[in-house]
């Protein structure tokens, strides 16, 4: 018998959302929309059972009423107004899970259990309305199910174990045929790996298993091997006009630019870069720092809250991977222009307002839940990422230093830790690396999950306990490639033996490829040394994390995979490892290749020309910019995020009497160091409009952007690091791995100008709809040493009579801006690097340690003008500044250029007049031009020679930037 | 010798680490403790002075906000917690914490006696903490008024505002009627309020009432008055540095140094 529970509000309560978003779907009809809760129980049980349930756990006293029957009563099947929706069998189904065991503790019998979500709506609606309805915002299919009327709830899979292994026929196969393969079974890889496998059986004299091939491709993945960082390039750096300027061979992007950058560098505080989960820098005597950054792009298209999800879930299990303690997330998210129009959207994809609100949901619900602080981040809007968004998570964990072990010992046991192993997230590694189409979200359903931050709570928890007593002797996460390529990696030198059915699985029926492969969330691999299996039991038992012993090391170099004591796959690491061909691409970047017709004119007639293109007054281009949906207040994303819990977030990512203003940085302080003054402080950098100008200079802006607003809170110019996130098309086409070898040569200029190592990075490549690229998106995020946390400054204006001062060179450099990019002009000269920019950030620094400096910004998107904007707003107070002597004297500058231009380096400092004169002989060496002061009166002026640009109350500033108009 | 504090932690527990600190601050030795070791004996409620339910997501908050863990707190710990209230030692429940006594029953508790809680296996709450007025989780400080005549007479200690930041999706403070929120208010069950910057009332205003709560409750104790909880965290305002708008005062550390101060 089924049971079937509705818990609904006693007052009624109109689903807002649903009721705001249905006119975008065309339905101008619905009027509303009430949300119940079923649940299902599969179970015998009394009435006054049943009461007890609902009032104990079900439905709220005070707020709900709760109704039960069998669906037999249900109704009959036909309620036109209803739209029931559940997920599809094997998804994470947390509060099925906790209700099935809170039945257990109350004492009713143990039995199945799903939920799901019934929506009843009035207003003049077709059945063709309430399908669009369903399928447009309230079910993903990727995931859930939805019925009109009464929904039959599925519960786990019933089904038989299966010991299904297939052997691969790819013996005597044409390339055609072995191309066909790798389509078929999702394996992404290309002839020439085909290729390569085929040779190496033939030599075996024998076929490959599913669970090998599998295995292989796992290995091979673009997302876990990097092909193309690895890869020889052939690159040709052609001029505007087609003339080869360069002609070169990359020997791997990889190894020739940002591991050649760190290893140029190689400061004493750097711990590790590029081996590990994660990378590691120094943070005081004891503890060291790790920050990590993952993409989730492709999952995040597909089922926006359960990308993200469990993006963040994985990226924080990278940080647990080098045996560090998380704590604090970061984000970054790119997304299609949220007012798209609907019907233009291309079949397939989800609108982009959908995916950004589900994207949001979901990174707060991981966060949140694992009580980790999101205090940094950046959402950049542009119509290049409608069919891909992209979404970065990045985690930082404290770990003791040299705590984290990374030899496993011949005899020491594989042990799986926490989540069982499902059907959810099969092909995941080599999914990343296929392009998006329309009908992804059909085949490739199967590799999106729904995360449960609790049970990865629980591994945080059992890892840091187990480190502390020193347990085990290597850890890594189970990410992309699930046991595979856990087991693979860190068996690496020794090889490994594996008994498939051992692993705890959600629900029986998967074949052993699938139980290897599944990328099923919250797990870990670590290694074991036989006699700690006892007391890592105890422990995990106390955090309620399920162990399975899958095998042991076994030093014969071999990986040896069983089901039920027959092998399934027997591979040697090193052709596992090593026999991968390196690939050969061809490459080519050509200038201002976006805009051949108006480059080079731009330049020129950049004088004379602008007060044709801009006939918009200054006052109304700046209200523009900073309502632009890029630059605009975060501030109803940002408070969705837990950023105080842990106590330690000084610098937060709002700022201001108000709390309302924009940050540079955050600054943190780990809990368990208050003994002393050191916190460490976290930025972002992205700017994909000055990539589609040039990528070189997005690289080297965004090394200096990410720098800047770490010395602007605080931070020591000579402790930054940094870390690369590439996302871009397909790197197989010359023009798009142009654009990337370009930008890593950015990358690489900038990280020795700056200091600052990379020390971890990747790739997401790839990145198309219906063969469309993404613009080419470089992330910097950095992590900088806070030397005094009693020394932060935060970018908000403090106090009427204070001076401003502008430190940095300002250029005539538009090309690739925001004030560009909305009045749609194409051209102009991008910015360039800074003249010696350590030196000035060096100077900064040591004014803030001096406690010189009263607030500080960074100038960034929009220029001066939205840089000063910012800091009023958020200081609620006005200020008055003269810009006329700013730039080169010589050539002069617009005003616009004066307002807008984007060069890099510059900073707005505000210090108190008693310490003006300090300040001037501190910073004399570099160019630092008194601007103006700040003033009671609430109004933003800015003059050029006497001549009023900008005359705005600072109310309309607010307002403009956090679009309340 | 320091009052000993017993900080529970749940699977989905996330703010026990700074409860603790904020209790060290305050000369209080906590102890953070698993629920599993309550539920295998080996550790003891009783051999404890205070208990404390950090702020976090327990079980995942995955039918309801605190109605996971206070099933565990009626059904498992029923006796244990109850002789433990009815002795007079001291609970602090801070965000999942008061929403765990809430729908645990234990607090508001037995309002009065003409408005008892019935003492049933279905015990008719009328008091509970549900989704925001937002309609979606919040983080942003805010100030409370501590009220001074609360049944918790350790409140009386606390001199002026308590800043400190909110961080949930269900704080939402709400009644079964009028007259439980009457009962409330005259029983002096009342121990926080969401208030200005100035400590005047805010009539519901977000986001001064960040949440909804009727009457801009933040917080509440029972009537034998050792028992208080609120949805805010004065756990993570404990030193200046702490504070967005950089004062001295109005530290979170005050409702710790208060109840701690009651023990020693």
């Amino acid at each position: 018998m089924t049971i079937r529970i509705e818990v609904r509000a006693k007052t009624q309560t109109t689903n807002q959302t649903v009721l705001q978003n249905a006119p975008m779907l065309g339905i101008h009809t619905l009027t509303d929309c009430q949300t119940i809760r079923l649940y299902f129980l599969a179970a015998h049980l009394e009435t006054a059972q049943i009461e007890q349930l609902c009032a104990l756990l079900l439905a709220d006293p005070v707020t709900e009423v709760a109704t039960w029957s069998t669906p037999s009563q249900a109704g009959g099947g036909s309620e036109p107004a209803v739209i029931e929706v559940a997920f599809r069998p094997g998804v994470t189904d947390v509060p099925a899970r906790e209700l099935a065991r809170g039945m257990v503790e109350i004492g009713l019998p143990a039995c199945e259990v799903a939920t799901a979500k019934r929506y009843e709506v009035q207003g003049n609606l077709s059945e063709a309305d309430l399908r669009k309805l369903a399928r447009g915002l309230l079910c993903n299919e990727t995931v859930e199910h939805y019925s009109l009327g009464p929904i039959h709830p599925q519960f786990g899979q019933a089904a038989a174990a299966s010991d299904r292994v297939e052997t691969i026929p790819l013996s005597g196969l044409a390339d055609d045929a072995l191309a066909q393969v790798s389509r078929r079974r999702l394996l992404s890889l290309d002839r020439a790996e085909m290729r390569t496998i085929q040779e190496f059986y033939d030599e075996l004299r024998r076929d490959p298993t599913d669970v090998e091939l599998e295995t292989l491709a796992q290995t091979w993945s673009e997302h876990c091997v990097h092909k193309t960082f690895r890869a020889q390039i052939d690159f040709t750096w052609q001029d505007a006009a087609g003339n080869v300027k360069q002609q070169t061979q990359v020997d791997g992007l990889l190894k020739q630019y940002i591991r050649a950058a760190t290893e140029a560098i190689n400061p004493s505080w750097l711990r590790s870069a590029f081996v590990d989960n994660a990378g590691i820098i120094a943070f005081d005597e004891q503890f060291d720092l790790a920050f990590k950054v993952e993409t989730h792009n492709h999952p995040s298209a597909l089922e926006p809250f359960g990308g993200a999800n469990t993006g963040v879930g994985g990226v924080v299990r990278d940080i647990i991977g080098v045996s560090a303690r998380p704590i604090a997330t970061t984000d970054v998210l790119c997304f299609g222009p949220q007012d798209y129009p609907y019907e233009q959207l291309p079949n397939g994809i989800l609108h982009p307002q959908r995916i950004a609100d589900g994207v949001i949901a979901g990174i707060g619900d991981y966060g949140n839940k694992l009580g980790l602080p999101t205090v940094n981040g950046a959402i950049v809007y542009d119509e290049g990422y409608l069919g891909n968004p992209l979404v970065f998570c990045g985690c930082v964990g404290l770990l003791p230093h040299g705590r984290h072990p990374t030899a496993p010992q011949v005899g020491d046991l594989v042990v799986a830790l926490g989540g069982r192993t499902g059907r959810d997230g099969i092909h995941g590694a080599t999914f990343s690396s296929a392009e998006l189409t329309h009908d992804t979200s059909e085949t490739a359903g199967s590799a999106v999950q729904i995360g449960d931050p609790i049970t990865e709570k629980g591994l945080i928890e059992l890892i840091e306990a187990a480190r502390d007593e020193a347990l085990y002797t290597a850890i890594t996460d189970c990410g992309a490639g699930g046991f595979s390529s856990a087991v693979g990696e860190m068996a690496k030198e020794l090889g490994a033996t594996i008994e498939l059915t051992n692993v705890k699985l959600k629900y029986p029926g998967l074949t052993p490829w699938e139980i290897w492969l599944s990328e099923a969330q919250e797990r870990l691999v670590i290694a074991v040394p036989p006699a700690n299996l006892p007391r890592l039991q105890a422990l995990a038992d106390l955090w309620d994390v399920e162990v399975s012993v899958l095998g042991s090391f076994t030093g014969d170099q071999q990986l040896r995979v069983h089901y039920n004591s027959t092998l399934v796959a027997d591979l040697p690491m090193t052709f596992l490892h090593d026999g991968l061909p390196r690939r050969r691409l061809q490459a080519v970047w050509r200038d201002g290749d976006e805009d051949k017709k108006t480059g080079r004119q731009e330049d020129e007639s950049r004088i004379t020309n602008h007060e044709l293109r801009i006939t918009a007054s200054a006052n109304d281009l700046l209200l523009t910019l900073l309502a632009h949906p890029s630059v605009a207040s975060k501030e109803q994303v940002i408070r969705r995020y837990d950023h105080e819990v842990r106590g330690g977030t000084l610098v937060r990512p709002l700022t201001g009497p108000q709390m309302d203003g924009p940050s540079d940085a955050a600054v943190l302080k780990p809990l368990g160091t208050w003994q002393h003054n050191k916190a460490f402080a976290l930025s972002v950098a992205i700017n994909p409009l000055l990539g589609k100008r040039d990528p070189y200079a997005m690289a080297v802006s965004a090394v200096d952007e990410a720098f800047r607003n770490l010395v602007a809170v605080g931070a020591d110019p000579d402790q930054v690091a940094i870390l690369d996130n590439f996302c871009w098309g397909n790197p197989t086409l010359p023009d798009r791995l142009g654009a990337l070898v370009r930008t890593c040569q950015g990358c690489y200029d900038a990280a020795l100008a700056y200091r600052a190592p990379f020390i971890s990075g990747k790739d997401s490549l790839y990145n198309e709809f219906n063969g469309k690229p993404i613009p080419g998106t470089l992330l910097i995020s950095a992590i900088g040493i806070v030397p005094n946390m009693e020394r932060c400054v935060t970018s908000h204006l403090k106090a009427p009579g204070n001076r401003l001062y502008l430190l940095g060179e300002t250029k005539a450099e538009l090309g690739g801006s925001l004030l560009y990019d909305h009045l749609k002009i194409n051209g102009g000269a991008a910015p360039v690097m800074p003249a010696n920019p350590l030196h000035r950030y060096r100077l900064l620094h040591r004014a803030v340690q001096q406690g010189l400096i009263r607030s500080c910004h960074d100038l960034s998107e929009g220029g001066l003008a939205v840089a000063l904007a910012e800091m009023c707003l958020a200081g609620r107070l006005g200020a008055t500044v003269e810009i006329g002597r700013l730039g080169d004297r010589e050539i002069g500058l617009t005003p616009e250029e004066l307002l807008f231009s984007e060069s890099n380096g510059r900073l707005l400092l505000e210090v108190q007049p008693e310490d003006a004169a300090a300040l001037e002989a501190q910073l004399s060496s570099v160019t630092l031009i008194p601007l103006g002061l700040v003033t009671s009166e609430p109004v933003l002026q800015i003059t050029a020679e006497a001549q009023s640009l900008v005359n705005l109350a600072i109310e309309q500033l607010v307002n403009s930037w956090k679009q309340q108009r | 010798m320091k009052p000993s504090i017993l900080i529970l932690h749940a699977a989905g527990t996330n703010r026990d680490a700074e409860a603790a600190r904020a209790c060290e601050l305050a000369g209080g030795a906590p102890d953070i403790v698993h629920i599993n070791q309550l539920r295998q004996g080996e550790q003891r409620f009783q051999d404890y002075q205070m208990l404390l339910l950090p702020g976090g997501f327990s079980y995942g908050d995955a039918l309801g906000a605190g109605a996971r863990m206070a099933l565990d707190m009626q059904v498992y710990f029923h006796d244990q917690l109850h002789s433990f209230v009815a002795s007079g030692k001291l609970v602090l429940g801070i965000c999942n914490g008061f929403q765990v006594l809430v729908k645990a029953g234990l607090l508001p508790g037995e309002i009065s006696a003409e408005h008892a809680t019935r003492n049933t296996q279905h015990a008719t709450r009328t008091v509970t903490l549900t989704e925001n007025a937002s309609g979606h989780f919040e983080c942003r400080w805010v100030h409370l008024a501590v009220n001074r005549q609360a049944r918790a007479g350790f409140l009386a200690a606390i001199d002026e505002l308590i800043f400190c930041p909110i961080a949930h999706g269900e704080g939402n403070l709400q009644v079964q009627d009028a007259a439980t929120l009457a009962a409330l208010e005259t029983n002096e069950l009342v121990a926080f309020r969401y208030v200005d910057a100035n400590g005047q009332p805010v009539g519901g205003r977000y986001p001064f009432n960040p949440n909804g709560s009727v009457a801009d409750i933040a917080g509440l104790c029972n009537a034998q008055g050792n028992v208080v909880g609120l949805m805010p965290h004065p756990e993570d305002h404990l030193l200046p540095i702490q504070n967005p708008l950089g004062g001295a005062g109005q530290l979170g550390s005050q409702l710790f140094t208060a109840m701690i101060g009651t023990l020693t």
